[in-house]
């Protein structure tokens, strides 16, 4: 009953699919259009496997030219259409409908242009994150948003998410790191906006395509920041007894004037798993990990490290390391990188995204806890510190019947917690079909309105990423005209 | 003279909205009117200010973040961050002076609305990267809120991000919360002396492709270099290019010598110490190089190495002073005053080396006659003008500050 409502598909346009496919080939190439069963399957789902829906075809294609002959066809034909990267979103974001046609844009992933003395790179938007940097690597540059997926994930699907990573804490989110797109809107139009300038003219329009969840246009190329590597970097585990001395820790740091530029967060359920995994010399005595890492030359490392160290001692440790050599530190990265994966080989999980005030950390750490024994389930707690965005990892059984409608149950439970204490519900991982119901408990009406008008400039027919981030009455409640004071509809 | 409305609560701005809106009565938006004088002149039948919406309503210092009411000032909010070691790192420029009004008047909420930072940019972001939630009230009299308290948000579309650099005319903002930083323990500053621009355009894009975390850079004709008011050691009547370095101090020292040593093929550069450093810096974010007057300033934004070609483009059709700012991505350009402050020229030079420029400073005649911002192309327009609509239908807010019909 809690499950996610997905509306339902329109038959008349799922009988076309034969039809459909060939008009779509014909614009792109044969190659490019999937519309067998099996073919269809690969991309039934994204990362929140709870929900599948096999698309009603699928264009792989080549160019931002062949997009938009694909947007306009779909455009004059009344077709939805679903916008993909690499289909590691964990909120649905990514999800087909059977009646729309899903556009994946994973083979266009070239490097157009660099500069490396304005310091951007142009690229298409089907690179996968830690491509880009793979491109600049050698001459000294990075691009700095790192999610945990970056070896899958796509820059078009960061752009659309807002993606985050651990290293935000220092050079920000996806957003702060654009500097232009290119994009087809839904009638095939092609716009730029932004370019290789550090500010662009007229009103922001980047800063709402960036964070829009394919509801916009499709995104084929961007211009983004690239910086220069730091002299040197390196990572210090520090192990509490509690949860509470490890955020007093945090703030202690932000407090003094040193902004690591990471501040990663685990507890001992996610300490075991991803030491098991990564064998990064976690300390498994503890109830809470940090890992923090500082940048600069050896000796400013060094001094930064060591700075760190005695506002920790206060607190009393359990535990101090300092990576001693580039191998630990990839270890101690590694096994943060990779504990969704590995906890997702011990249970099936349900990753949340909630962001909250540091101060109320502690007190929201044992909420959790306590919501999830509530519901029975076990959870592991694994997320960026530096700025409060939560992710505990509720373990479930996908076979035991009711087990999925209970982790989901605690995951909103959760994030209504995020919510009460001044967070919100989504910090990186967007809101999707997953968080689409719960919009309300942030937002009011008005708040909603603002959105829902937003959309209706980019895409007036609503026909991207349909049934995504609103809640599914959101629409109707503001293109009515009514009275006003009248704008609740019933649920 | 229309009367200035002064709400003090959001609700009464609401229904001082609800109100324009039953009678159709446009209005002027303003924090304290430090920038009246910029942008495309508007006649409205009315005029709302947000001084009176002031206070810090939320100041975490361990969680680098504080909420302020829209017309808190900035020299406030300033002072109250440094008393926690804190400031807004996008350095927010204060262009009143050159405007001819007070230093130090200028509002929170005007300055996320203009979205104009200063020389830390290129390190620590623009104004509109550090807003993080943002509560006003649009055109239709609701008020709305995006965002929140917390650094990572993606719940919904950025709305508020989106409202920066719209200057009054989809919202009045009533509230902002924003990203702060912790002070850099030290500043320092290598100067070099006598570089032409495309010279000094090369070495201050060097010195941010350093791993060094250069958090300024400047290069000022030798005319405006003059205009400075502090004493700048070694100075002659010569061009001047700034790099700025803040961190610990230890750091500076150590990376002012790294960074010297990379650069050397620039010559030999006077060094700035902490207490010089911060006079430089404070001159420029008050762009005090331009003094009130009668001459046009225009603010050119363009790829750092597009930007001297740009300038050389224009200077062959008219005198012009230069301030090179965000490793030459950023040019200020006064002219001679002019019937169409030589917008013809400029807009010619931006259409063949890219980029945007907008008329910073001229008189209202000028303004009521030239483009004051870019020129949008087609598709941004119509998709400006759907964005307005959806904020504002009637078309009340600031009608046409930016652009007409919008
Ligand atoms: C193990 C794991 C770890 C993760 N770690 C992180 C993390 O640390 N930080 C983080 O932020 N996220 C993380 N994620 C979530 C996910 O990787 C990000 O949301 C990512 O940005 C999605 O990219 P994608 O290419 O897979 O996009 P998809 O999943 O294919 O799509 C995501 C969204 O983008 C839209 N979209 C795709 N292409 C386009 C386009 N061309 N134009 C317009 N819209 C488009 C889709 O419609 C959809 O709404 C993680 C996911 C997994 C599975």
């Amino acid at each position: 009953m809690s499950l996610i409502e997905l509306p339902k598909p329109d038959e008349s346009v799922i009988a076309r699919r034969a039809e459909i496919a060939r008009d779509l080939a014909a614009l792109t190439s044969p190659a490019a259009v999937i519309s067998d069963e099996d073919g269809r399957r690969a991309f039934e789902t994204d990362a929140l496997t709870a929900y599948r829906r096999l698309p009603l075809a699928v264009v792989l294609p080549s160019s931002t030219e062949e997009v938009s002959r694909v947007l306009k066809y779909c455009h004059t034909h009344g077709i939805k259409v679903v916008a993909r990267g690499a289909g590691t979103s964990l909120c649905g974001g990514a999800l087909p409908a059977e009646d729309a046609v899903v556009v994946g844009v994973s083979k266009m992933s070239r490097v157009l242009d660099v500069d490396y003395e304005a310091r951007w790179v142009r690229v298409e938007a089907g690179i996968t994150n830690l491509a880009i940097s793979g491109a600049v690597g050698s001459a000294g540059f990075f691009y700095a948003p790192d999610p945990s997926s970056q070896l899958a994930c796509t820059l078009a699907g960061n752009l659309a998410m807002n993606s985050g990573g651990a290293h935000c804490l220092k050079y920000g989110v996806t957003t702060n790191n654009v500097l232009g797109v290119r994009m087809v809107l839904m009638t095939g139009e092609v716009v730029d906006i932004g370019g290789p300038h550090l500010d662009s003219e007229g009103y922001d329009l980047l800063a709402l395509v960036v964070g829009s969840e394919g509801q916009f246009g499709i995104v084929t190329e961007a211009t983004v920041r690239i910086l220069r590597q730091a002299e040197g970097a390196r990572p210090m585990l520090l192990g509490f007894e509690s949860a509470a001395k490890a955020a007093i820790c945090v703030a202690r740091i932000i407090a003094s004037g040193i902004i690591p530029v990471a501040i990663e967060f685990m507890d001992k359920p996610a300490i075991e798993v991803c030491e098991a995994f990564a064998k990064a010399g976690y300390p498994l005595d503890a109830e809470a990990l940090l890992i923090i890492e500082v940048e600069g030359s050896e000796e400013e490392i060094s001094d930064r490290l060591a700075y760190i160290a005695t506002i920790a001692a206060d607190l009393s440790p359990t535990s101090m390391t300092v990576a001693e050599s580039p191998e630990q530190a990839a270890r101690i990265w590694k096994g943060r990188k990779s504990a969704f994966g590995a906890i997702g080989r011990l249970a099936d999980y349900y990753c949340m995204d909630g962001t909250i005030p540091l101060g109320s950390l502690a007190h929201v750490l044992q909420e959790i806890s306590a919501i999830c024994d509530r519901h029975g389930l076990k959870v592991a707690n694994i997320f960026h510190a530096g700025d409060g965005n939560l992710h505990p990892l509720i373990m479930y059984d996908a076979n035991t019947p009711g087990e999925t409608e209970k982790a989901e149950a605690a995951g909103a439970d959760i994030l209504r917690l995020c919510v009460a204490v001044g967070g919100c519900l989504t910090g990186e991982h967007g809101v999707g079909i997953e968080k689409r119901d719960l919009m309300r408990e942030q937002f009011n009406d008005e708040d909603l309105a603002v959105q829902v008008r937003l959309k209706s400039v980019f895409d007036p027919g609503w026909l991207l990423n349909p049934a995504k981030v609103f809640p599914l009455d959101a629409r109707q409640a503001v293109d009515r005209p009514e009275p006003q004071g009248s704008r609740s509809v019933a649920a | 003279m229309t009367e200035i409305l002064r709400p003090a609560t959001e609700w009464e701005l609401k229904s001082i909205m609800g109100a324009l809106i039953h009678r159709e009565i446009s209005v002027e938006v303003m924090g304290a009117g430090s920038k009246r004088s910029l942008g495309r002149p508007i006649s409205a039948g009315s005029a709302i200010t947000t001084s009176s919406l002031r206070g810090i309503s939320l100041y975490e210092p361990t969680e680098l973040v504080m909420s302020a009411r829209a017309g808190t000032t900035v020299s406030q909010i300033e002072v109250e961050l440094a008393s926690r070691n804190q400031m807004l790192p996008f350095e927010p420029l204060d262009i009143a002076p050159m405007l001819g009004g007070q230093p130090g008047a200028q509002t929170i909420g005007g300055v996320f609305a203009t979205n104009l930072s200063g020389a830390r940019r290129i390190s620590a972001g623009a104004a509109r990267d550090h807003l993080i939630g943002a509560r006003g009230v649009n055109g239709r009299a609701e008020i709305f809120k995006s965002g929140g308290r917390v650094m990572k948000n993606v719940t919904g579309y950025d709305v508020a991000r989106g409202l920066a650099g719209s200057w009054g005319t989809l919202a009045v903002l009533t509230e902002v919360t924003f990203k702060v930083l912790p002070l850099p323990d030290d500043t320092a500053t290598l100067v070099y002396f006598g570089l032409p621009d495309d010279i000094a355009s090369e070495l201050m894009c060097a010195a941010t492709a350093s791993p060094f975390e250069v958090s300024g850079t400047a290069h000022l004709s030798a005319a405006l270099a003059a205009r400075l008011r502090f004493e700048m050691p070694g100075a002659g009547a010569e061009a001047i290019t700034a790099i700025r370095l803040e961190n610990f101090a230890k750091s500076t020292a150590y990376r002012m010598d790294k960074l010297e040593a990379e650069l050397k093929a620039y010559g030999a550069p006077a060094r700035l110490d902490l207490e010089r450093s911060l006079k430089l810096w404070g001159e420029l974010k008050r762009l005090a190089v331009f003094p009130y007057g009668p001459s046009h300033i225009w603010r050119i934004s363009t790829s750092p190495r597009a930007a001297p070609k740009l300038v050389a483009s224009i200077r062959r059709h008219m005198p012009v002073e230069t301030y090179y700012d965000w490793s030459g991505g950023l040019v200020w350009i006064e002219t001679p005053a002019s019937a169409d402050g030589g917008a013809a020229d400029i807009r010619r030079a931006i259409a063949s080396h890219g980029g945007h420029a907008t008329l910073i400073r001229a008189e209202e005649a000028v303004r009521s006659t030239v483009d004051v911002f870019q020129p949008l192309n087609p598709a941004i327009e119509r998709l400006s003008k759907g964005i307005k609509e959806a904020f504002d239908p009637l078309g009340l807010l600031n009608p046409g500050r930016m652009y007409v019909g919008m």
